[in-house]
């Protein structure tokens, strides 16, 4: 037997020695409470310094190197923390023009993201720029509604990643935006666009169903809302035309909200829809609290924000 | 039983009451703003160091000297600014468009809003590149009859601004009504084919300049508007750069 295994049982042995004279009642009231910290960017568009204290709009603020040390503090307070961003990471400062993103996927490797989705920008060097930039990323792309079958990114973008955290499991996947208008077909060549609704739905009921997840995460490019355009299909859309989806992390219209909006999702309830704004100005943080007694959940989930 | 059977089965129980029973009970969100509040990470200063200087050295390196400033407020329906790209497009890109078909570019139409900074006087190196066009935008040749050309100078005598453009002088009088129009000093021909270079998101349809919708051919010429501008800088020494008279109206 391996010293770990070991270990394990003999803690879990003993765990049920301190139980045996416990009522089943008393079992329960002996809560077990966990925590999951979801940490999320967008469109930081290859911002790696701060801004200058001279810059008109956002003086002294962003800067990756600082972002670095903020994660780390949230991370050693509560290890069960990821981390995502939702896409259009390249594009914005000559460090892009100069490297074609390689600076960006290294430090975002270096900061540990578990996993981005692509926005629009992205293939901005074409979906070779983009292929080309892969080996220096520690973290998966996902993105559930874009069909790379016929060019290079095939086999490398999953639809969606499961994690565990504190046996607790999450489910991410992501979503783009539609790129006929948006994107040369050059730059994106053979890359198929499908509903993303459709795919929410999909994506929602293989997560909750058939993967079991506690949480469901939707990262998505496809921007937060549009006034002038209610039916193009968005964050809000998103949000009330799908069910089991517990937060969607948006990015590509650079809303900065202040605190996530609550939707009504399709079965009435509620999905948290969260983004940054740009630039890597803020970091979004989101804590899911969960509790093994279940009158604590009986009025539903309480959200402060 | 056997002790470590025992063990795992006991194990496993745990793992499976603590699995069915958890409940998602409160959600908070918060944004954290990143400011210099914060203590950037050393490990990463020093990864993004040689990177920040290589890109810097290269961008402040001096390609040339601009005697003035310019900005694209400067005239009325031409401006320094303005016919200085217009004509550094057509002389840089003329080169790689005749190489590829035998042609050349007749005109060079751009926007009033696509010069996105000013020229300052003094060093010009190619962070200047990067604050006139820190777009991706690229050279486009498409050929336009005469017909359709004609179609792009009423949408220039509409729109009343200074959209810079090479090959072409356009004369209005005091109420904005054509007076004369002439291409490489020659009256427009309803029926030849004109080259007229732009870039990719003009071509596009942006700006609404839909006439180039009617072009016969498209020729990518895989040329970023920003470099057309850096390798300017690299063959000139100095800009005196001039307003002049491709663009007026009389008064």
């Amino acid at each position: 037997m391996k010293r770990r295994d070991f270990l394990q049982q003999t803690v879990a042995s003993s765990a049920l020695i301190g139980l045996g004279g416990l009522t089943l009642s008393s079992f329960s009231s002996s809560s077990v409470q966990k925590k999951i910290t979801i940490l999320h960017t967008n469109d930081v568009h290859s911002h790696i310094d701060p801004f200058g204290p001279d810059d008109g709009r956002n003086a002294n603020k962003g800067g990756v190197a600082r972002r670095a040390s903020l994660v780390e503090n949230i991370r050693k307070e509560n290890p069960n923390t990821l981390l995502l961003d939702a896409g259009d990471i390249f594009q914005g400062t000559p460090y892009f023009n100069y490297y074609g993103g390689e600076l960006e996927f290294k430090l975002m490797s270096m900061l540990k993201y578990d996993a981005a989705t692509i926005g629009n920008h992205d293939f901005d060097n074409g979906i070779d720029g983009l292929y080309a930039q892969l080996p220096h990323a520690k973290f998966d792309f996902i993105s559930a509604n874009y069909d790379f079958s016929n060019t290079n990114l095939n086999t490398h973008v999953k639809p969606y990643k499961t994690f565990v955290k504190d046996g607790i499991k999450i489910g991410v996947f992501g979503l783009g935006i539609e790129l006929e208008g948006l994107v040369t077909k050059d730059l994106y060549k053979e890359t198929v666009y499908l509903n993303p609704t459709e795919i929410a739905q999909d994506m929602s009921r293989i997560l909750k169903e058939e993967e079991g997840c506690d949480l469901v995460i939707c990262l998505s490019h496809l921007g937060y809302n549009y006034r002038n355009n209610p039916d193009k299909p968005s964050d809000l859309t998103l949000a009330r035309a799908t069910k089991d989806i517990d937060l969607i992390i948006g990015g590509h219209t650079h809303t900065f909200l202040p605190k996530p909006t609550i939707e009504k999702n399709s079965v009435g309830k509620n999905v948290l829809v969260n983004q940054v704004g740009c630039y890597g100005l803020y970091l979004g943080k989101v804590d899911f609290y969960f509790d093994s007694d279940k009158s604590k959940s009986a009025n539903g989930t309480t959200i402060i924000v | 039983m056997n002790n470590k059977y025992f063990l795992g089965i006991i194990t496993l129980i745990l793992l499976m009451s603590c699995k069915q029973d958890m409940h998602l009970t409160r959600i908070e969100g918060e944004r954290i703003e990143i400011n210099d509040s914060l203590t950037g990470n050393q490990d990463f200063e020093d990864f993004i160091k040689p990177f920040r200087e290589h890109v810097n050295n290269d961008l402040d390196s001096v390609l040339a000297y601009s005697v003035g400033t310019y900005t694209k407020n400067d005239g009325e329906l031409n401006t320094a600014i303005g016919n200085f790209m217009a004509d550094a497009v057509l002389e840089m890109s003329n080169p790689v468009f005749k190489t590829r078909t035998g042609n050349d570019i007749d005109i060079v139409l751009l926007n009033h809003g696509g010069i996105r900074s000013i020229l300052s006087k003094g060093d010009v190196t190619s962070r200047t590149a990067y604050q006139i066009m820190p777009f991706e935008n690229s050279v486009v040749v498409t050929g336009l009859k005469g017909s359709s050309v004609k179609e792009m100078v009423e949408y220039l005598q509409k729109a009343k601004r200074a959209h810079p453009f090479s090959g072409m002088t356009i004369k209005l009088n005091s109420d904005f009504e054509l007076l004369d129009v002439k291409i490489n000093d020659e009256p427009i021909d309803d029926n030849k084919t004109y080259y007229v270079a732009t870039n990719d998101y003009l071509y596009n349809g942006g700006s609404n300049m839909l006439f180039f919708k009617q072009g016969d051919s498209l020729h990518v010429l895989d040329y970023k508007i920003r470099n057309v501008l850096i390798d300017y800088f690299k063959k000139v020494d100095t800009l005196d750069l001039k307003a002049d008279n491709r663009f007026i109206k009389t008064n």
